[in-house]
């Protein structure tokens, strides 16, 4: 079946198979392969893309529940001049990843909670983030980058 | 190497940005899992219902003759290749032959256009079996008349990585046995002041790396060539090389960035088999696991440790006694090397002048164990640091003074005829102990813990390296030491950048396959700054050595008047760049220098270990006592790593390791209910996450420069797990008086404890 959804702002059709998962849409179909496939069971969050806005795990979601609708993935983060998202920088900056598969994932999440909740807690990016493993970095890092992605975007709102 | 003290240091020492970040958080970082070649197909596996069965007949016609399916493959269709590789026993066929021992072995792989359609050929293959008993524990299988796991007999691989003999195939389920000795334990323990004895549990752990393992082959005229998620492609070349029966320069590995490893990806996993398809189906074939099915791949050995450790009237150390049950499942792998490692890390960190420590790896009918992040010190220091502070308890001292007077001093040969003690011990502890506030009583509910470990770390020293300096003095590195995240190849540049005096931005890292990069005997036990990163400190030097002999040559003038500054050399009031001496030595403003090292067992390394590789954990958790529910409520790490070549990412792996060791000491454990493992997916085997993570945390570094690494580093990043399993249990037993020597330390083993108690 051809489907045809909004992605990273750009109208796309392509051709796929009822039972597609999202996921396999995305890398296979697509080539768009930032998006990372772990657990496949909804548990992990690598998979993690925005469908109009809210955090779904691509890994388990039909493709064909896109159609006409608008998908975000890492891919799509950066601005339109090539540099890199607030949130993307933090994460360098605060060295919140290692060997970066779950960093996609984390970095949608990321920007899911604070398009809705600006001003994070430290209680809140825990309980929003819960749904995100990483087993490299203890955590810790993340934290502190998803703080300093907030702040770094306040301030250029500020501006 | 060691002398050379602290001094101004430009790149090393500081915490430069990963070198990979733009290219993880914008998801173009190429995995494995993300290669797709031209003309591929997929291969699915089917697995052994059964632990222990004989094949009688494998019928795959059917599944061969699915529309859209190339091969199906079988060990009856592989004549021409060797089917059995090991680097430490060749026990271990890449598809099962005539029998299978464990649940979850692949018995058939089928080759596809699409993963689909593999998939669903599976089930149209008829595999008869003639169940077996199995044996499921050590104890079990070292019965008399146990059922035999290996009919046959093995020799030891020349690559197993230790020097002794290797127990298997010699008529029982004995994989590998290791024995240490010295002193005179039964006269110390019977004039000992106190004796502490226990038996003492480490779980199956799953190192749930999120890349799960995933290969492409392709085999052509040229040999074979294979794109794999290993950490260590040099080991998976000689495996493929008796497989295949091809010379080494006919085996080609390549590694992209690997997600995750931890341990898991280290030696030969599924690349045999990837290959296999390949050959049969003659054409590039990736294999693509499930992590369901990495799961039935490589765990953990658990390790059941029976412990007796006794002090004199002092309060000094005086005799360890222990023997370790290590359940090594189906298949060696590198467990040989395992035990042989946790039989030595059951010493340390202490000075113990009778030691007696017997372990035994014991093949059972259950997945294959393997390295894990730690190799057998994770599982040891379980038993050794509970074991302290019971003893230190029974004599009434307070558990961190007596680490305190016990603990290896700087210098101290406290493990005979190994590298005398590199690490300072005291200092790490005095800092765990400050983080902790540590005189401190804790509130109600609270209990801390600090414990400590030390490995005879960074396997075998046997690596090379290649650095090539343009004529534009910017640099590439040939090096075989594969990114899993730990940051190696930031810290390799920045090694190079600091010693060529060259921007880091100029210094390119080429990386990890074998058909370019120098030989490097692996990555892991924590061995990569260390061996790697002087290989490319000494291969920089050389380089410089021929570029200040062209500068002689070019300023006409003898070499010891050229004084090596900054990206260049001076002589007087001339001064050449680096891109200025080779531009002008060739004439032509191209061309390059190589640098080359070779690290062996020689000179600084020729006494093992490479390093002590020594940290201290310490926490303060907090037990709800009426759901038995811990929660680590502060953590403190210390990394004894001589020199951080990059302080955020030797914090890093500090955090990452202790927060591994968390998981464990806390939730993390594989279940086996007869021979099926019933946890085997992330939705029921638990790991860390955001809500699990500390709210206090502190990382510190001691940095003593008293390495043989660049600059006086040592390698980090694997040793703040060991003592994190054994910290839970003491702040226990801190906290409520209770005393659980089985991890993990699940709410309802602790809420059964602490009823047991009133
Ligand atoms: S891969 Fe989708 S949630 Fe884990
Ligand atoms: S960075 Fe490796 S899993 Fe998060």
């Amino acid at each position: 079946m051809k489907l045809s959804f909004l992605l990273n702002g750009r109208p796309t059709e392509v051709d796929c198979e009822a039972q597609e998962t999202l996921a396999e849409v995305l890398r296979a179909r697509l080539d768009l392969t930032g998006t990372k496939v772990s657990c496949e069971v909804q548990v992990c969050g690598a998979c993690t893309v925005l469908v109009d806005g809210l955090p779904v795990s691509a890994c388990t979601l039909l493709a064909y529940e896109v159609r006409d609708r608008s998908v975000l993935t890492v891919e799509g983060l950066a601005r339109p001049d090539g540099s890199l998202h607030p949130i993307q920088q933090a994460f360098i900056d605060e060295f919140a990843f290692q060997c970066g598969f779950c960093t996609p994932g984390m970095i949608m999440a990321t920007k899911a909670l604070l398009d809705d909740n600006p001003k994070p807690t430290d209680d809140e990016i825990i309980h929003f983030m819960d749904g995100n493993i990483c087993r490299c970095t203890g955590y810790v890092p993340i934290v502190r980058a998803i703080k300093r992605a907030a702040a770094q975007i306040q301030q250029e709102k500020g501006k | 190497m060691s002398a050379e003290k602290k001094r101004d240091f430009q790149i090393v020492n500081h915490s430069v940005p990963r070198r990979d970040g733009p290219a993880k958080v914008t998801g173009k970082a190429v995995y494995v899992s993300d290669v797709k070649l031209p003309a591929m197909a997929y291969a699915k596996v089917l697995r052994s219902p059964y632990a222990h069965a004989k094949i009688v007949s494998i019928d795959s016609a059917k599944a061969a003759a699915r529309p859209g399916v190339y091969a199906v493959l079988t060990s009856n269709d592989l004549t021409g290749l060797n089917l059995y590789y090991g680097h430490a026993v060749k026990d271990h066929p890449l598809i099962a032959v005539d029998k299978v021992r464990y649940a979850g072995e692949p018995v058939a792989a089928v080759v596809a256009q699409d993963e689909r359609t593999a998939f669903e050929a599976l089930e149209f293959i008829d595999v008869k079996y003639d169940e077996l008993k199995a044996v499921l524990t050590p104890k079990e299988a070292l019965d008399k008349g146990a059922a035999l796991l290996h009919e046959r007999t093995f020799e030891a691989g020349a690559l197993r990585g230790f020097e002794g003999e290797v127990a298997a195939g010699r008529g029982s389920n004995i994989c590998q046995e290791s024995h240490l000795k010295w002193g005179d334990v039964e006269a110390a323990f019977a004039r000992a002041a106190a004796v502490v004895e226990g038996e003492y549990y480490f779980p199956m752990a799953y190192a749930y790396a999120m890349e799960p393992y995933v290969a492409i082959a392709e085999v052509s005229d040229n040999g074979v060539t294979i794109y794999s998620s290993a950490q260590h492609p040099f080991m998976v070349r000689h495996d493929l090389t008796t497989v295949f029966k091809l010379p080494v320069s006919q085996i080609r590995l390549i590694v992209p960035f690997v997600g995750g490893g931890y341990g898991s990806k280290s030696y030969t996993k599924i690349e045999p088999l990837v290959a296999a398809c390949a050959w049969k189906a003659q054409r590039p074939v990736k294999l693509q696991l499930s992590v369901e099915e990495a799961m039935l791949t490589t765990r953990s050995d658990d390790a059941l440790t029976w412990m007796r450790t006794a002090v004199d009237a002092h309060g000094k150390i005086i005799a360890r006694q222990a023997r370790i049950y290590m359940n090594t499942g189906a298949y060696a792998e590198n467990s040989p090397l395992v035990c042989e490692k946790a039989t030595n890390r059951t010493v340390g960190p202490y000075s113990i002048p009778n030691v007696q420590i017997d372990t035994y790896s014991v093949y059972t009918n259950t997945v294959p164990a393997s390295s894990y992040r730690g190799f057998g010190c994770a599982q040891v220091t379980m038993a050794g640091e509970s074991q302290i502070d019971e003893l230190a308890t029974k004599i009434g001292k307070d558990p961190y003074e007596f680490r305190l007077a016990n603990v290896a001093k700087p210098g101290e040969e406290f493990f005979p005829k190994m590298r005398p003690f590199d690490g300072t011990l005291k200092q790490d502890l005095e800092i765990a102990a400050k983080a902790l506030d540590w005189q401190q009583t804790p509130p109600k509910g609270h209990g801390k813990s600090i414990g400590c470990s030390t490995s005879d770390a960074g396997a075998y020293p046997l690596t090379s390296t290649v650095i090539r300096v343009h004529a534009d003095s910017s640099v590439s590195i040939l090096t075989g030491s594969t990114e899993l995240g730990q940051g190696s190849h930031t810290v390799i540049p920045q090694i190079v950048a600091e010693e060529l005096g060259v921007p880091f931005e100029k210094v390119r890292v080429v990386a990890s396959d074998t058909a370019i990069t120098p030989y490097d005997r692996s990555t892991g036990a924590s061995r990569t700054t260390t061996l790697m990163g002087r290989a490319v400190l000494e291969a920089s030097r050389e380089a410089i050595e021929q570029m200040v002999r062209m500068a002689a040559e070019l300023l006409k003038i003898k070499t010891d008047a050229i004084e090596v500054v900054r990206g260049g050399v001076r002589c007087g009031e001339a001064r050449l760049t680096w891109s200025e001496i080779i531009s002008r030595y060739y004439g032509l403003p191209d061309g390059e220098v190589i640098g080359r090292a070779y690290i062996r067992k020689a000179g600084d390394f020729s006494k093992p270990p490479v390093f002590w590789e020594t940290a201290c954990t310490g926490v303060e958790i907090s037990v709800d006592e009426e759901t038995g529910l811990i929660r680590v409520e502060k953590l403190a790490t210390v990394g004894d790593v001589g020199l951080a070549i990059n302080p955020a990412l030797a914090e890093g792996q500090d955090i990452g390791a202790a927060t591994m060791g968390m998981g464990v000491g806390l939730f993390e454990e594989l279940v086996y209910e007869g021979p099926q493992l019933v946890n085997g997916s992330i939705l029921d085997y638990r790991v860390p996450r955001f809500s699990d993570m500390p709210r206090q945390v502190e990382m510190h570094l001691v940095e003593n420069q008293d390495g043989v690494g660049p600059y006086g580093a040592k390698g980090g990043g694997e040793a703040s797990l060991n003592s994190m399993p054994s910290n839970i249990a003491n702040a226990l037993y801190n906290a409520t008086g209770v005393r659980i020597r089985r991890v993990p330390l699940t709410p309802e083993k602790v809420w059964r404890a602490l009823k047991e108690r009133q």
